[in-house]
């Protein structure tokens, strides 16, 4: 996996009126995970969408380097065509080998899937498809909102699992959730207490 | 990579894609130009003299009638943020989409044109100028409709004020798209060229700053 380094300084968010947050420090380096924890609203879908570089932040920097994955509510798969097709376009784009494409969905526990159009996929199952698209990408830094949202059991393990497994072949992983999440060596960062 | 977006946007937008893209377009083209006759009477040299006009305006509000489709899913669906994260700029995703909505409306309607013309009696050389012009403007009404398209995305009611927005910017083309069947000479045609030109050139820009201002809103 290449080099990763994500490391944000000083950061404060700001939307609408209201500033969620100001003064957050997060410095992941290769290997590392780390949660973001706090309650609905305090702004964590935001840090996520600002370290991946779709919102400016308000005050402070962000340093990346590496390709970023993004997993959060949006699966991003077009609803009308059936799974193998819609997740075969980020496929395409990601330059996924054959081979590899079917080890991810695989993975995904997608394999009985693939022929149904994504709108007749279940929330969990959109989310498992998210995480294959994921999977292919071969980002070295997750970044992952909700990712236990409308997952089983077994999918809670999936992800755990997944995320483990990429932080020990060296990536990172910044995981956004409001419930716990067992992760190996995560650092964790309580939203909370940079509330303006 | 372009060819992949531009094979997915079309795959939307072409007639009988995914997102209900139909003929819709092309048959109110067609049924405006069934009806004129209907309303003005068969005086064949009136209907000859005003026939092209008609098929102008036509032409620019059957390409309102996609808009809704072209920006607006995508924006909810995540695949902006998605292609931000591939390094694809916002710019660029509008550029191709530009490209797939004219490919999906602009030859169709040059064909319809044909039927158009003889339901409305106009001659030949009317025809060919016709044609030369809406193949100099639609260029510009894409780029027109794409970037409303982008800039309405996140509105509510969005599809029918795209419809308001795109008409009075979409004058300029009319009126020397139009005014070109009057003149002896090219020059109207040239001039609509230039202008479908010009918007196209900034259409990008701004479909790509609206992208953008929508996440931080």
């Amino acid at each position: 996996m290449q080099a990763c380094n994500l490391t944000a300084s000083a950061l404060a968010c700001r939307r609408g009126d209201r500033v969620l947050f100001r003064g957050l420090e997060i410095s992941l380096t290769a290997g590392s995970a780390c949660q973001v924890a706090g309650p609905n609203g305090i702004g964590k879908t935001s840090l996520l969408r600002m370290m991946a570089g779709l919102l400016r932040p308000l005050a402070g920097s962000i340093d990346r380097t590496g390709a970023i994955a993004l997993l959060d509510e949006r699966p991003a798969l077009d609803p009308q065509l059936p799974l193998s097709h819609a997740l075969g376009f980020w496929a395409g784009l990601d330059g996924v080998k054959s081979g590899m494409h079917e080890i991810c969905t695989g993975r995904a526990g997608l394999d009985h899937l693939l022929d149904v159009p994504v709108r007749f996929l279940s929330t969990g199952q959109r989310k498992r498809a998210a995480l294959a698209r994921m999977l292919g990408q071969q980002a070295p830094i997750w970044l992952l909102d909700e990712p236990l949202n409308g997952l089983d059991r077994d999918g809670i393990n999936l992800v755990e699992t997944l995320v483990a497994e990429h932080c020990e072949a060296g990536g990172i992983a910044l995981v956004a959730s409001h419930q716990p999440v067992a992760l190996p060596n995560a650092s964790t960062i309580k939203l909370s207490e940079f509330t303006a | 990579m372009i060819g992949k977006l531009l094979i997915r946007d079309l795959a939307i937008l072409l007639p009988g894609g995914r997102r209900g893209g139909s003929l819709l377009p092309l048959l109110f083209f067609l049924s405006v130009a069934m009806l004129y006759p209907f309303a003005v009477g068969p005086d064949a040299q009136l209907l000859g003299r005003t026939g092209g006009g008609v098929i102008w305006v036509a032409a620019l509000l059957a390409a309102i009638l996609p808009l809704d489709r072209l920006v607006a899913p995508d924006l909810e669906l995540g695949v902006f943020d998605q292609l931000a994260l591939r390094g694809i700029s916002e710019e660029f995703a509008i550029a191709v989409k530009m490209v797939a909505h004219w490919l999906s409306f602009a030859p169709l309607l040059l064909l319809a044109t044909l039927p158009a013309a003889a339901l409305l009696g106009l001659d030949g050389a009317t025809l060919e100028i016709v044609l030369l012009g809406l193949l100099a403007g639609t260029p510009g009404l894409a780029a027109i409709g794409t970037s409303i398209a982008a800039l309405t995305a996140t509105l509510r009611g969005g599809a029918a004020l795209s419809g308001l927005m795109l008409i009075p910017l979409a004058v300029p083309i009319l009126i020397f798209g139009a005014g070109s069947l009057s003149r002896p000479d090219l020059s109207g045609i040239a001039l609509t060229a230039a202008i479908s030109l010009l918007l196209v050139a900034i259409a990008p820009f701004a479909g790509g700053a609206a992208i953008r201002a929508a996440r931080e809103g």
